[in-house]
């Protein structure tokens, strides 16, 4: 995969020489790279939302779409057409800016954190020294739109919505955090390529088996996908805090909500699976195609327990999360601690 | 200082989990409910009122049209009845009897599936509500196989019913009958099993036998309540006094209690089925009964097990053709009455859960 | 199918008990007994909690329209000995009033509003007596034979 980068090296070094200024050169092609991985999540999402339709399809025993292209592969670009062409009603007792805002806020909060995602060596925007933090921080903004949506959208279900979105994603936020922790303790670095380089012997899912288990329920609850999806509640809250909004701002909110899926994975994949390192010496396939691979294996997990279980009581939700999770991956950092100091004074 | 405001929150009736068009306003504090009031009859179309200008048998499509999703069972309590106030429910053929009881054994099955299905689905599982229709629409292909109509069958006759069962009926119901076990199986598997549905059912929203009795209500929602009162065994009609069969009753009365006997149910009527199968004899499906319905003057209160609690019609005849006046005594319009008690106190998610357990069909309530 | 309560009996008792005015007495060709609407609520309550008869359901509240009166009638049903018996009440078209019974079955309270709604009698201590199958601003009630659909 080190195509792209020397690509990309050409790419600086030849506008470098055409326009004869480093800096402007340095700025396109920063905007240009931006645009790419925007470009890559969106694409992914055609593939996401395909897998998701086909997936829940097998699970429910139905054929799922088939019409339009290969396996009704373009079912979900011709949605979104759709969905361009339908009228954006705003509701008339609507606190109107702050609904017009909230979509975008939602998009842009799940696109940013791709700023600091290696998708393989060298394969990334900005190899910031605090990746995780930064991910992290953009991760729990998200929940300002949601608030924001269902706030603004003058519907008592919204508000419910947008209120249960604030009190799961602010407690899930904890466990999420708690659990990356002990990989931090073992790598000693909050840079994702640091701590994909310290995977190369051993994946730390293996002594993280805990914080993995907390990582992954905790992060189900931060992109409110089933079973913890109380924010949407199709059941209750009739769709929760996107009730009102119809569209392309409905479809910004999905949108959001599968790019935040593909990024947990992502960075599920780079803390416990290893990120692009090859398992049992496949080394001849690239680092891209294992990332790729272990996103995906990431995203299918998500999806088998989506169509798996019905929705948990939000109660239970924050019962489960407060009682259980957070002491779990609290034990975790300290026998991590213990793990630690033992392997140091058995090696010296 | 600080206080917390209640809000009234408009559930329904186009909301997704209201099963068709009832309306509940529930007072809300946080999602916690305080108060709920029933709003019933968006669904009201004067059945009642226009049995009044149809003839006896003109008015047995309509039976389909109230609890929609057992059909066959509406019918056969209807003209059960008029067989009663008519004096010929003895000269019914055999072989239409031994009909009418797979016919409503069958419907049993597919109005509990309908349940299991959509109490799945109102908790979010989509999964098990895909499982819940495939079987059921098994048993619709038979009755579109008997009667050419899927739900609102139109099948039975004052006197028998329609048509004769065609060829590939039975062979078809033998398949059905062979999978159920494996498939019940299935239901239980996906759903029943399942920590988070379990969590969300056992303890919710009981219901005492004694307040279920007062509030009159009957079938698997009073069964559940531990009250073993099934007019099948107790009080037979047809020939249901032949069979063999288990009542499953359950003490707690709550939320997962209401699930469980009606998957027991399932299992209960496939046993009938099973009998039903292997004695069924040939013969006649339709005994003679006069071209004009006339029963003599006088009334009649009869009741069937239907699947969602006792049925029945309450007929006054004044010996025209047509009924003088007929009221439907309906089960869900008795067991939607106390949600607006069970309700209170119970969290937003758990009302909506609940809801579901009692297996109303608005189609009935309104009439 | 219903399992035959002795009538005749239950009549004199219930005669005996209520005192004059209470008027039961048996309708043999509509299998049921009658009771005056004076005496109903506590006819019923004697029906429900005397453990001779303890009939605890009350199943079907139904009301017919006949040319000289209107009359509500009761499906009366016991748990435990599983007997039914058929009460009816005659209310004249004039003044349509008749006690509820919601305070000794709860079963009554929905269906006595059906009959308000449809029939148009007023039971008098209903605690929420209000149209529930048509909407509140309908005019007349359409069971009546006098209301004409169309």
């Amino acid at each position: 995969m080190d195509i792209f980068i020397v690509w990309v090296e050409i790419f600086r070094h030849w506008l470098t020489v055409a326009t004869g200024i480093p800096i402007l050169a340095e700025i396109i092609v920063k905007a240009a790279l931006t645009l790419g991985v925007i470009i890559f999540v969106l694409l992914n999402l055609i593939v996401l939302v395909w897998l998701e339709r086909k997936l829940s399809a097998f699970f429910q025993m139905r054929r799922g779409p088939n019409r339009l292209g290969p396996a009704g592969f373009f079912q979900f670009p011709v949605d979104i057409v759709k969905m361009l062409g339908k009228e954006d009603i705003v509701p008339a007792n609507a606190d109107r800016p702050v609904f017009l805002i909230a979509s975008i806020c939602a998009f842009l909060t799940a696109i940013m954190a791709w700023a600091v995602i290696p998708l393989g060596r060298g394969l990334i925007l900005e190899d910031l020294s605090i990746g995780i933090f930064y991910f992290i921080a953009i991760g729990s903004t998200g929940t300002i739109a949601f608030i924001m949506a269902g706030f603004s959208s003058n519907n008592k279900y919204a508000l419910l919505g947008g209120m249960r979105a604030a009190a799961q994603m602010i407690s899930y936020e904890i466990p999420m955090v708690f659990s990356l922790l002990g990989v931090i303790m073992i790598t000693g670095s909050l840079t994702l390529s640091k701590i994909v380089e310290g995977q190369k012997s051993i994946w730390f899912i293996i002594p993280q088996i805990l914080a993995f288990l907390c990582y992954f329920i905790s992060s189900i609850a931060e992109t409110n996908r089933g079973p913890f999806d109380m924010t949407e509640g199709e059941q209750e809250l009739v769709g929760g805090y996107f009730l009102e909004y119809s569209g392309i701002r409905y479809a910004l909110f999905m949108v959001a909500e599968y790019t935040h899926l593909v990024a947990v994975s992502a960075i599920a994949a780079l803390v416990f699976l290893g990120g692009w390192n090859a398992p049992f010496g496949l080394t001849f396939i690239p680092g891209f195609i294992w990332m790729m691979l272990k996103i995906y294996f990431m995203i299918f997990l998500f999806m088998w327990v989506r169509w798996t279980f019905p929705r948990i009581r939000i109660d239970h939700l924050m019962h489960f999360g407060w009682k259980v999770l957070i002491p779990v991956s609290l034990i975790n950092i300290v026998l991590t601690g213990i793990g630690i100091f033992v392997f140091r004074a058995i090696t010296g | 200082m600080i206080r917390t405001e209640e809000m009234k929150l408009n559930f329904g009736p186009h909301h997704p989990s209201t099963h068709g068009v009832y309306r509940a306003v529930f007072t809300l504090e946080g999602e916690y409910i305080t108060h709920c009031v029933n709003h019933l009859g968006y669904l009201h179309r004067g059945i009642e009122k226009l049995a009044e200008s149809k003839t006896y048998n003109q008015f047995i499509p309509y039976n389909g049209r109230l609890d929609y999703v057992s059909g066959m069972m509406n019918e056969a309590a209807y003209v059960q009845a008029v067989e009663e106030l008519m004096g010929i429910s003895d000269q019914i053929p055999e072989r239409a009897q031994y009909i009418r009881v797979i016919m409503s054994e069958l419907q049993r099955i597919a109005s509990h599936l309908v349940f299991y299905a959509s109490m799945a689905l109102d908790m979010a599982g989509s999964t098990p509500w895909f499982y819940g229709f495939r079987d059921r629409d098994r048993i619709l292909d038979l009755f579109e196989m008997a009667a050419g109509n899927r739900m609102m069958p139109n099948y039975m006759r004052i006197g028998g019913v329609a048509a004769d069962l065609n060829e590939e009926f039975l062979p078809t119901l033998r398949k059905l009958l062979d999978d159920m076990p494996k498939c019940i199986e299935e239901y239980n598997g996906i759903l029943t099993g399942n920590e988070i549905f379990q969590a969300r059912t056992i303890g919710v929203a009981p219901l005492s036998g004694e307040k279920a009795l007062n509030y009159g209500m009957s079938g698997p929602s009073a069964r559940a309540s531990g009250i073993d009162y099934d007019l099948r065994r107790d009080e037979p009609y047809g020939i249901y006094d032949r069979f063999k069969f288990n009542v499953p009753v359950t003490q707690n009365g709550d939320t997962f209690d209401r699930y469980l006997v009606r998957l027991l149910e399932i299992e209960e009527s496939v046993r009938i089925l099973e009998q039903a199968y292997r004695d069924l004899s040939e013969g006649p499906v339709m005994a003679k009964v006069p071209k004009v319905i006339k029963p003599p003057a006088g009334e009649i209160f009869y009741r069937i097990e239907h699947s969602k609690g006792h049925f029945g019609f309450h007929i006054v005849s004044d010996g025209s053709n047509k009924p003088y006046r007929l009221r439907i005594y309906s089960p869900c319009f008795v067991n939607v009455a106390p949600f607006e008690e069970m309700a209170v106190g119970l969290h937003m998610q758990d009302a909506i859960a609940t809801f579901a357990s009692l297996d109303i069909i608005l189609g009935e309530i309104d009439r | 199918m219903d399992k035959k309560i002795d009538r005749m009996a239950l009549v004199e008792r219930l005669e005996a008990k209520m005192g004059p005015g209470a008027d039961v007495f048996e309708d043999n060709t509509h299998k049921s007994i009658r009771v005056s609407r004076v005496k109903l609520l506590e006819t019923m309550r004697e029906l429900k909690d005397n453990p001779l008869y303890e009939m605890d359901i009350l199943m079907n509240l139904s009301s017919v329209d006949y040319p000289e009166n209107l009359t509500v009638i009761y499906h009366l049903n016991s748990l435990r000995y599983q007997h039914h018996l058929t009460v009816k009440v005659e209310v004249s078209k004039d003044n349509p009033r008749i006690p509820s019974v919601s305070s000794i079955w709860k079963a009554a309270q929905a269906q006595e509003r059906e009959v308000f709604d449809l029939m148009g009698i007023i039971f008098d201590g209903h605690p929420y007596l209000r149209r529930i199958l048509l909407p509140d601003d309908f005019v007349g009630h359409p069971l009546r034979k006098d209301f004409h659909c169309s």
